[in-house]
């Protein structure tokens, strides 16, 4: 890792460690808004990593990008970090302004479609978008639509939008946003520097590190855990059966991680379709074969909500099946091999 | 916790320049060849094939060129690596040479050794053997008893080699021998040789695997002379030289891409426009070999840089194996085809090849448990 990426690295862990607590994410649970939190990411720059100066972002790369996402899936951070960087690029890269404060982005599902109409001089947006990571509570809500002149970002405030609040396993908010004819604070034609499915695609590799966080959590964790807990007078560490779990778990985080590093590296490269595929693919399965191992290795007391072990493994197993599923990219990776034909499969793989 | 330090590792712009000078090589040295002699892999035996890979400058490709090496990198022999492995060429003849032997040599041997073997190890023309488990010491590697006595001019060796592979087609084994033994203390008193196969004394019985294929040997050793210019590196000091050699057997991408062929055939088999559920397969195999590829050159790109990434390697082939093991699997699960050996199409037999051949891969340089037992020591488990 480069030195200013290593001190980001740096600045995050010092940061969550000291406020991310298991009180605030119990509060968070409860639907609190920790915006303290969030006043304190914006200010240490890490809400806007990759989006550049002039759009109000901190002008680095997708890399930095990466390691705040990875440290907010190793701490539970339970903030619309993601969104907020996914919604400022989609915005920046289409001309638009990037406002200030918390972003959300919609739609999350591939089957929602929005719709924008011209109305006026301004736009109008139309259409229900379910599953929005703190649909309600983030101060704008990036969208993008299909208009008659084309694949649209706008940009819509808080408020603007009939909200049926809901909630995933790890109890972020995920509701369902209804906009009727609402007004849109701007939009532009999807941005040309924009990949295709650029909010589906980032998201999917927004989650990939977090999940590739989270396994480093749960192999740290239960590290720690198995050479505290003595039993039959040993550390549990001590038994052959607990160190090959361990070894299983540390070969899955390994990989989770470094599909999830090449998927940034590719995306800052300018061209991440097939590495974002390989990154949600495998971090999702990591996830949870992950969680299972971590719970395994902690026995009941990682089974209670006192024990903070549930923070990182209820949101692997929701963060998994977001931005479309292991299933649902590797159906896509598997039809784009296969159109290659056989023969093509190495040199493909090779040149990415 | 120790942290596994898996950074990307790129390819510069020479060892890609590489890759399309290997291509070009493969193809026209194996053009033709079948999909069932490709999914052999690393285990086909082929002298002449591994002539014309040295002839072409592609064994010992970083050794000094006083010894006929061609002093390139670490990357550009990966490279070379992954696509020999890719395209399923018969390498044995001079892998275990070109990947352990030759680099121990270097990093042990004497100057005179150095001369007299590496040169030919890099022609293609020395196939080299792999002395190293015996009956009663397989994953307890330093329990060894083979004995290797000290006598006028040299030693005097007996005992016993098992799972020697390729013994009675090479020409050297690099084996341990214990010379000396230490109670209570089995890692000491290990020394390693060079060890000519034709020796008298010598007996190699062949093994026969499960498959019916002859590669597996048990070497004999009855009162084999094995001279003092024969010695590799310091007479005690076989232990952490031998860890040394299996960091390097353990590190490349042979550990993840044994049954590559079988994905490729997959892939012919269900054609360009595949049901959903093959399509879901397949995306999830090339995400999981795009992702070991990462893992293979960050390792790499470590033992270029100079570094030691033992663990990292055990994580990559614990990783890697379990990948190229579970292929079979997946296959059965998605077609439910029988596998088959003589009859059947070129697929069919593709997949029986490597039904029957993936149990091996856990097993071969090092089993899972080894691995696992090497990475808990890593994450400070023990």
């Amino acid at each position: 890792m480069s030195d200013t990426r290593t001190l980001l690295a740096d600045t995050c862990a010092r940061l969550f460690t000291d406020q991310v607590t298991p009180a605030l994410i119990e509060s968070a649970e409860k639907g609190a808004w920790p915006g303290a939190l969030w006043q304190m990411l914006e200010e240490n720059g890490l809400t806007l990593p990759q989006i550049p100066e002039s759009h109000g972002g901190a002008g680095g790369a997708w890399g930095d990008a990466h390691v705040v996402l990875a440290a907010c899936g190793r701490f539970a951070v339970p903030l619309p970090v993601a969104e907020t960087m996914i919604g400022a690029w989609l915005l920046s890269e289409s001309g638009l302004d990037v406002p200030l404060g918390p972003l959300t982005v919609a739609p999350v599902r591939p089957a929602d479609r929005l719709s924008l109409t011209k109305a006026g001089a301004g736009w109008v947006l139309d259409g229900v978008a379910g599953r929005v990571p703190w649909g309600a509570a983030a101060g704008h809500v990036v969208v993008a639509a299909d208009s008659d002149d084309g694949p649209m970002i706008a940009l819509v405030a808080r408020g603007s939008a009939k909200v049926e609040p809901d909630v995933n396993l790890a109890l972020e908010p995920r509701d369902t946003l209804g906009w009727s004819d609402a007004r849109v604070l701007t939009a532009a034609l999807v941005g040309s520097g924009l990949p295709a499915h650029a909010l589906s695609s980032a998201g999917a590799l927004a989650r990939s590190a977090q999940m590739a966080g989270g396994l480093e959590f749960l192999l740290s964790q239960s590290v720690k855990y198995v050479t505290e807990r003595v039993q039959f007078g040993r550390p549990l560490a001590s038994f052959q059966a607990i160190q090959h779990q361990l070894a299983l778990l540390a070969g899955h985080t390994a990989a989770a991680g470094i599909a999830a590093q090449k998927g940034f590296a590719a995306m800052d490269a300018g061209d991440a379709g097939f590495e974002i595929a390989c990154a949600k693919i495998r971090t999702g399965e990591a996830a949870g074969l992950g969680a299972g191992i971590a719970h395994q290795c902690h026995g009941a007391i990682g089974f209670t909500y006192e024990h903070s072990l549930h923070f990182v493994t209820r949101r692997l197993w929701s963060w998994r099946a977001e931005f479309g599923a292991e299933a649902h990219w590797a159906a896509a990776l598997g039809r784009e091999v296969t159109a290659r034909g056989a023969d093509a499969l190495w040199p493909y793989l090779t040149s990415r | 916790m120790a942290t596994f330090n898996f950074e990307l590792g790129e390819l510069p712009p020479e060892a890609e320049k590489v890759r399309g000078e290997i291509r070009e090589f493969l193809d026209r040295t194996l053009g033709g060849q079948s999909a069932t002699k490709r999914a052999l892999s690393w285990g086909g035996f082929d002298r002449d094939f591994s002539r014309k890979l040295g002839e072409a400058g592609f064994i010992g490709m970083t050794w000094p060129k006083k010894y006929g090496g061609h002093e390139r990198s670490a990357l550009e022999r990966y490279v070379v690596l992954e696509e020999t492995l890719a395209a399923g060429a018969p390498t044995s003849a001079h892998w275990v040479a070109d990947r352990q032997s030759g680099p121990l040599l270097l990093r042990f041997g004497t100057e005179e050794q150095r001369q007299r073997f590496l040169p030919r190890i890099t022609k293609g023309e020395l196939a080299f053997a792999i002395g190293m488990s015996e009956p009663d010491s397989g994953s307890d590697l330093a329990s060894i008893r083979t004995r290797a006595e000290r006598v006028e001019g040299g030693y005097r060796v007996n005992g016993t080699k098992i799972w020697t592979s390729n013994a009675h087609i090479s020409d050297y084994a690099i084996a341990l021998f214990r010379t000396k033994v230490v109670p209570d203390k089995k890692h000491e008193g290990l020394s390693q040789f060079l060890v000519d196969l034709k020796s008298e004394g010598i007996g190699i019985r062949p093994i026969i695997d499960l498959a019916g294929g002859r590669h597996f040997n048990e070497v004999h050793f009855q009162n084999v002379f094995v001279p003092d210019d024969m010695l590799v590196g310091k007479d005690g000091d076989g232990w952490k030289q031998v860890t040394t050699e299996l960091a390097l057997e353990r590190s490349g991408p042979e550990r993840y891409l044994s049954s590559v062929r079988l994905i490729i055939e997959l892939i012919r088999e269900v054609g360009t426009e595949p049901g959903e559920r093959a399509a879901v397969v397949i995306g999830r195999l090339a995400a999981h070999m795009a992702t070991l590829r990462q893992m293979s050159l960050s390792v790499a790109g470590m033992l270029q840089a100079g570094q030691n990434p033992n663990l990292e390697a055990a994580v990559v082939k614990d990783v890697g194996t379990s990948f190229e093991q579970e292929i079979p699997e997946v296959v059965h699960a998605l077609l439910g085809i029988e596998p088959r050996l003589a009859s059947g199409s070129e697929f069919e037999r593709v997949f029986g090849y490597l039904v029957e051949h993936a149990p091996s891969f856990s097993l071969r340089g090092g089993t899972r448990e080894v691995l696992r037992g090497i990475i808990a020591r890593g994450l400070g488990l023990r």
